[in-house]
């Protein structure tokens, strides 16, 4: 891969990384984490490990969000 | 200890930790650079041992050790799971619990996706000595597909295609085969995890001997932990309320 595409994908991470914090509500932070997920993953394939690539892509954008939503869900519950 | 000598003991190792991190970095070979000797080592014995994917070669038999105690981790966060969400006193299980409305579109796409997913999640714990992937990524596939159910809106399906005690025990298993499978090892060539029989044609099904059992177990292990961490979870948020009202 050229440098380009690599500098290219670390730039989207850390506009899209920024974006996940600055996300206000947790429940909108959770899909917002799973966007990030997603471009974390398009790095991993630019840096030629796909091995991480799909770690990443199951865990981070299923189900990492899932259980923060489940979790935001029940305690929307107890409240 | 008061401040002072805590602040004190601090700085000397964070010191201590930045100077062996910086010389650590100064000697890695650089960025995207010809030369990398970890590379040349890790290649060479997956091509001894007919493992075509370097990646599991490395996380299967040169380091089989450091994916055990990554197993062991797994195992030890959903059995911590399981215990912190657990029906407390004072709590109902709710009967009949649906996930609420969900659209015709939303339910079509998880159902056809279902069968889909299922199948890739095999394919890639079958294969994840000869092309990207493995028994980690195949059983977190796997997990996620059976909640295509959920995502479909029927929680009532979900608990029935994935009966607990089954996953709880295919947990144990996997990680009993991955220990046994090390003891094989030991026994047979005296060294713990060491590669029974690392022979096959390179690059087929079968081939590199011990890892895609490996790959497997992780794969039984992986699939059912995230199935019953997700299962305590989904119970928490959707069955069980705290006996208020409802």
């Amino acid at each position: 891969m050229t440098s380009a595409t690599i500098v290219a994908a670390l730039t989207i991470v850390a506009l899209s990384g920024t974006a996940t914090v600055l996300t206000g509500s947790p429940s909108r932070q959770a899909v917002a984490l799973g966007g990030f997920g997603i471009v974390l993953t398009v790095l991993f394939v630019v840096l030629q490990a796909p091995d991480v690539a799909l770690s990443q892509l199951a865990v981070g954008t299923a189900v990492v969000p899932l259980m923060v939503l489940l979790a935001i869900r029940k305690a929307r519950n107890i409240r | 200890m008061t401040r002072a000598t805590r602040l004190a003991l601090f700085a000397v190792a964070a010191a201590g930790l930045a100077v062996l991190l910086g010389a650590a970095f100064a000697d890695l070979p650089s960025f995207g650079a010809a030369r990398h000797p970890y590379r040349d080592a890790a290649v060479t014995s997956a091509i001894a041992h007919h493992t075509a994917n370097v990646v599991s070669s490395v996380n299967f038999d040169t380091r089989a050790i450091d994916t055990l105690g990554e197993e062991v981790i797994l195992l030890a966060s959903v059995v911590g799971v399981a215990t912190l969400l657990r029906r407390a006193e004072g709590e109902h299980q709710r009967r009949g619990a649906s996930g609420g409305r969900v659209l015709e579109l939303t339910k079509f796409a998880g159902y056809q996706m279902l069968g889909v997913t299922l199948l890739i999640g095999f394919d890639v714990v079958a294969h994840g000595h000869v092309t990207p992937g493995g028994g980690f990524q195949g059983g977190v596939v796997l997990a996620t597909g059976f909640h295509l159910l959920y995502v479909a809106g029927r929680y009532g399906a979900l608990e029935r295609l994935r009966p607990l005690p089954a996953f709880e025990l295919g947990e144990a298993a996997g990680a009993t085969g991955f220990a046994g499978l090390g003891l094989a090892g030991l026994a047979v060539l005296g060294g713990y995890l060491a590669n029974l029989w690392p022979g096959g044609s390179f690059g087929q099904l079968l081939s590199a001997g011990t890892v895609p059992l490996l790959n497997i177990a992780v794969g039984i292990e992986v699939a059912s932990g995230v199935v019953v961490l997700l299962a305590k979870f989904l119970e928490q948020a959707i069955a069980i309320t705290d006996g208020g009202v409802e």
